[in-house]
């Protein structure tokens, strides 16, 4: 087992790679693709529970931690490793890949060996932009995931991919090159990539402050893009919009809100904190703006980009609110926004491709002939408007109970609102799609409900729902552990900063 | 003291003008009947052994022969071996792209390889005046190849157009040879280093420096000295736009490595600012010209000053750093650019009858494997990470941090977003759907275009992955290149006056 422990994040990374290259190398036949894809999503997914089950909840720090040298000069180490942070959401990303791959089974017809093998080479990416503890190491998983979403947009695009591919790249490509410079200023400054020697440099204060200033600001743009953060999300539409299924699971929210957590408030602690009113006022413009538009959208692609939007705000507004219990919501958040999104995105996916369409129009009266799909969408609906006993609700209570004790009323009472808003869009989703008279689409077309590959998703999906709003418990203790020491980072005792600081130089 | 041979100094050129010459005489005595494609392996082969002895040099003491006129040291291996390697490339890229037919195609293997003389001897003379006949071997070569497609009007356009500009800019160079020249009384390299601070006429050594970098940054197509490159990359075949966008820039940027940092490194605070301006001029002209191009070679001729641009951010570095962080880049960029090249040629075809973006629409789906590559070699032009491009612009954006250009690297880094716009539309073009599918059948892949392929995959990967052992290669060229150079005997300078 220790062995295991040692090595498990480097076969993290290296099975969906393997596949990758595995799927590449393999005939295009039939659905071999699909099969070798699916049983390496799964094998991943596998190791990835490993980490929770031999994960030491007492300890706070990383864990499973491997630190080797990769390029002497300039000091690059593949230093990977998780602590209580990042623990679930590589479950979660390894959860989304196999729930990709059957949401992508009969939705991707043509060059199946491409498409899955850049799905693998994305999950690989993502997977290490979640692990990695080295600047350099983790920017490049950062780039790297950029480019197997951009191609498979462009080529899977269901009106105008390229377009939306090249929207996509620019705007998370062109802000990262700041975000490069950033990397390098400090390590021009002090000769490391490396996160918890950077923390201690920059707790301990040999840094220019005002120089620091734009350098956390570089990091947080870079973020706030891939969030995205209102008014960021220019992108966000249209990718929904054209991007295959399983990729438009992946490509908003968790990334960047897991990085702004490590990287700039883990980083920053000060100058996020500077930072943390404007973005709380943006979070909640973000969280209005997005319901509002959802409300009006007529293709549910649409909708659900801006309900993201919507989500993804509320979650900021749970992290840059500045307080523990928010910042706890948050992280549970992003969890549950994963979950439920992967459900209903597998689900919209099953729709698209039984009746062809997006537009919520064509839509109505599904309920009777497809009775599972409906219930279960009916179902993770009700768990994203943020039913009590499902998980959004404890999610969302935290974060607005945290922001109207701790951060402000006034933004409490109107995040509030923008909750309602999306019951609101959500419930009448549900009403146009299923309920009503039967639509000519309906009536015309005979779909069969969901088959089992479907159902064996979506159903543990839902048990997850379910489980994960009754008993957090599961999971709220190792987020908690992963809030504090974010939390506490920046009244660090300057001596000990110092001694460290100083131990740390006394190494190179 | 010096007991190495001389004429081990200048193996790998003389390996390599006897190739030329071999095949020269080859093709006049074979009959005419007969096939010329041999003469091109004979030319891959001398190249390759070329290759090999300049990797041998390395056992050699560190020194220079021919009464100080030629160097060899890590430096000029390093860039022995580059040179080489691309050549060797375009060779084998030629050998499968060439019309069967074609006329003069010993000539056209010779010229490669004489070429490939001038420039291996541009990147080890340190005698000023085989500097300027090194330049005129590898300038000419390439002239002659520009036109090799005399039948069609933008061939001889070309040319003509490389040929004048070129002369033009080498004679600039000798000029300020000739002043440098008369305000030290020598033309040797180290001799002019250890008199140029003191030089009595200061504004003649100014002067030397700045005509010798107005022709310099011609051959490397900065800004504003481009103008030429993209009319000449369009009208040249792609095997030979593949070969002279690479090798004789590596071989003056070696040659701006060793004037600016052996010669004057005195005035470091005049050419310092100099580049800084050249480098944000080229990468912004480029960049903002290649995102109007409808030709990809047009398109990549404009890139390929950007990245002439992104270079010459590492001149900012200090020290070794800098010189490491650009002998880097040119390799990165050499790999993939090469790539680009042969996609480009077996896409285009010979004739370049298919270079415009539209042409590639759907070619993932005609060409799994051409389509592949060529997202491949575009990823690694746009500076994404794992591939050789990121770790050259890595290393040349963090050496001018560290030289305090801060606002250069944010200029190369945000220009590096406007280029990924132009690569990645041909990027998306080559991922698309194709509209029908009765597009032209793209060719196979030969063998030979194969290994070249691959070189070129293999290079950039490595760049990419572990860049370690190039990083220490360019390194040590560095130490090479900064060592105070002491001439072992004054005397021995044939053009002591």
């Amino acid at each position: 087992m220790t062995a295991l422990n040692q090595s498990i994040l480097t076969l993290i990374l290296l099975v969906p790679l393997a596949g990758a290259i595995l799927v590449a190398l393999l005939p295009d036949r039939g659905k071999l693709p699909n099969w070798v894809a699916l049983l390496t999503s799964l094998a991943t997914f596998g190791l990835t529970l490993h980490l929770p089950a031999h994960f030491n909840y007492g300890l706070s720090g990383f864990q499973f931690e491997i630190n080797r040298l990769w390029i002497p000069s300039p000091a690059i180490y593949y230093r990977v490793g998780v602590d209580s942070l990042s623990l679930w959401l590589v479950v979660l990303a390894g959860l989304l890949a196999p729930i990709g791959v059957i949401a992508s089974w009969n939705a991707i017809q043509a060059r199946r060996k491409v498409f899955y093998s850049l799905f693998l080479v994305q999950q690989t990416a993502m997977l290490g932009v979640f692990i990695s503890l080295d600047l350099m190491v983790y920017y490049g998983f950062w780039e790297l995931s950029l480019v197997p979403m951009a191609i498979l947009i462009a080529m899977y695009g269901r009106k105008d991919g390229p377009k939306a591919a090249l929207k996509f790249f620019l705007f998370t490509f062109i802000p990262s090159a700041p975000l490069l410079a950033a990397i390098l200023w400090l390590y021009a400054k002090t000769g490391s990539f490396d996160l918890s020697m950077l923390q201690i440099y920059v707790a301990s204060g040999v840094l220019p402050a005002g120089a620091l200033c734009w350098v956390a600001l570089a990091f947080l743009i870079a973020f706030a893009v891939k969030v995205p953060v209102f008014p960021l999300h220019g992108w966000l539409a249209d990718t929904f919009n054209e991007a295959p299924v399983a990729l438009a699971m992946v490509v908003a929210g968790k990334l960047g809100l897991y990085s702004m957590l490590r990287f700039h408030i883990g980083l920053f602690p000060e100058q996020a904190k500077a930072m943390a009113p404007l973005l709380v006022a943006l979070a909640v413009i973000g969280l209005l703006y997005g319901a509002c538009l959802a409300l009006v959208q007529k293709d549910f692609w649409r909708l659900m980009a801006f309900a993201a939007l919507s989500h993804l705000s509320l979650i900021t507004l749970g992290i840059y609110g500045w307080t523990l219990v928010g910042r706890e919501g948050a992280i549970y958040q992003i969890l549950n926004h994963g979950v439920i999104d992967g459900a209903l995105f597998l689900l919209l996916g099953a729709l698209e491709i039984r009746y062809a369409t997006t537009q919520i129009d064509a839509y109505g009266g599904l309920a009777a002939r497809l009775p599972r799909l409906a219930t279960f969408f009916v179902f993770a609906s009700l768990a994203m408007i943020g039913l009590p006993m499902l998980n959004n609700f404890v999610g969302e209570f935290l974060i607005l109970s945290s922001t109207f004790t701790g951060v402000s009323k006034g933004w409490a009472i109107a995040a509030t609102f923008a909750v309602i808003l999306g019951a609101a869009y959500m419930l009448w989703l549900v009403q146009r799609i299923f309920y009503g008279s039967e639509s000519r689409l309906a009536g015309s077309t005979s779909a069969v409900d969901l088959h089992f590959g479907e159902l064996a998703v979506v159903a543990p999906l839902a048990v997850l729902m379910l489980a994960m709003g009754l008993a957090p418990s599961l999971w709220l203790p190792a987020i908690e552990k992963a809030v504090h020491p974010a939390i506490r980072i920046f009244d660090a005792h300057p001596q000990g900063a110092t001694h460290l600081f100083l131990s740390g130089e006394a190494q190179r | 003291m010096n007991t190495v041979p001389d004429i081990y100094r200048i193996l790998p050129e003389v390996i390599l003008t006897l190739t030329g010459v071999l095949v020269m005489l080859l093709d006049a005595t074979i009959p005419l009947i007969w096939p010329r494609r041999p003469l091109g392996w004979v030319a891959a082969f001398g190249t390759v052994a070329a290759l090999w002895t300049s990797l041998w040099q390395l056992s050699l003491p560190m020194g220079t022969g021919y009464y100080n006129t030629i160097e060899t040291s890590p430096f000029t291996v390093f860039f022995h071996v580059l040179i080489c390697g691309i050549v060797l490339v375009s060779l084998l890229l030629s050998l499968d792209t060439l019309p069967e037919n074609s006329h003069h195609q010993g000539e056209y293997y010779a010229l490669i390889v004489f070429g490939a003389v001038g420039m291996c001897l541009l990147t080890g003379a340190v005698e000023l005046l085989l500097v300027f006949i090194a330049l005129e071997i590898s300038s000419i070569a390439t002239y002659i190849l520009a036109c090799y497609r005399k039948e069609t009007p933008r061939g001889p356009e070309a040319a003509i157009k490389y040929f004048l500009l070129g002369s033009f800019a080498t004679s600039f160079l000798l000029y300020g040879v000739a002043l440098l020249f008369g305000a030290t009384g020598t033309t040797q390299i180290y001799e002019i280093a250890a008199k140029v601070a003191t030089a009595p006429n200061h504004l003649l050594v100014v002067a030397a420096l700045g005509l010798m970098l107005v022709g310099i940054l011609f051959k490397v197509s900065a800004a504003p000295f481009q103008v030429w490159t993209p009319d000449v990359y369009e009208g040249s075949p792609s095997p030979v736009v593949a070969l002279m966008s690479t090798a004789p820039k590596a071989a003056a940027f070696a040659l701006l490595l060793r004037v600016v940092h052996e010669i004057f490194p005195s005035l470091h605070a005049l050419w310092a600012p100099l580049l800084w301006v050249v480098a944000v001029l080229s990468m912004t002209v480029g960049n903002l010209a290649a995102l109007r191009q409808k030709n990809v070679k047009r398109m990549l001729a404009y890139s390929s000053i950007a990245h002439a641009g992104y270079l010459l951010t590492a001149f900012a570095g200090l020290g070794t750093s800098g010189i490491t962080a650009a002998s880097f880049y040119i390799a990165a960029y050499a790999a993939m650019n090469v790539g680009v090249f042969a996609v480009v040629t077996l896409v285009g075809g010979y004739e370049d009858k298919r270079v415009m973006i539209d042409d590639f629409r759907g070619l993932i789906y005609r060409s799994p494997l051409l389509g592949g590559l060529l997202i491949f070699f575009l990823v690694s032009l746009v500076g994404i990470p794992f591939t050789g491009g990121f770790f050259g612009k890595f290393y040349a954006f963090s050496t001018a941090v560290g030289g305090g250009a801060i606002w250069l690297a944010i200029i190369g880094l945000l220009n590096s977003g406007v280029a990924a716009g132009y690569y990645l539309r041909l990027l998306l073009v080559a991922a698309q759907k194709p509209e029908d599918d009765s597009r032209i059948a793209v060719p196979q892949v030969g063998v030979a275009v194969g290994a070249g392929l691959l070189l070129a995959v293999a290079a950039t990967l490595v760049l990419g992955i572990a860049p370690n052992d190039v990083l220490r290669a360019a390194e040590a060229g560095a130490h090479t290149l900064q060592a105070p150079q002491t001439c072992p005997s004054p005397m021995g300078n044939i053009l002591q006056p």
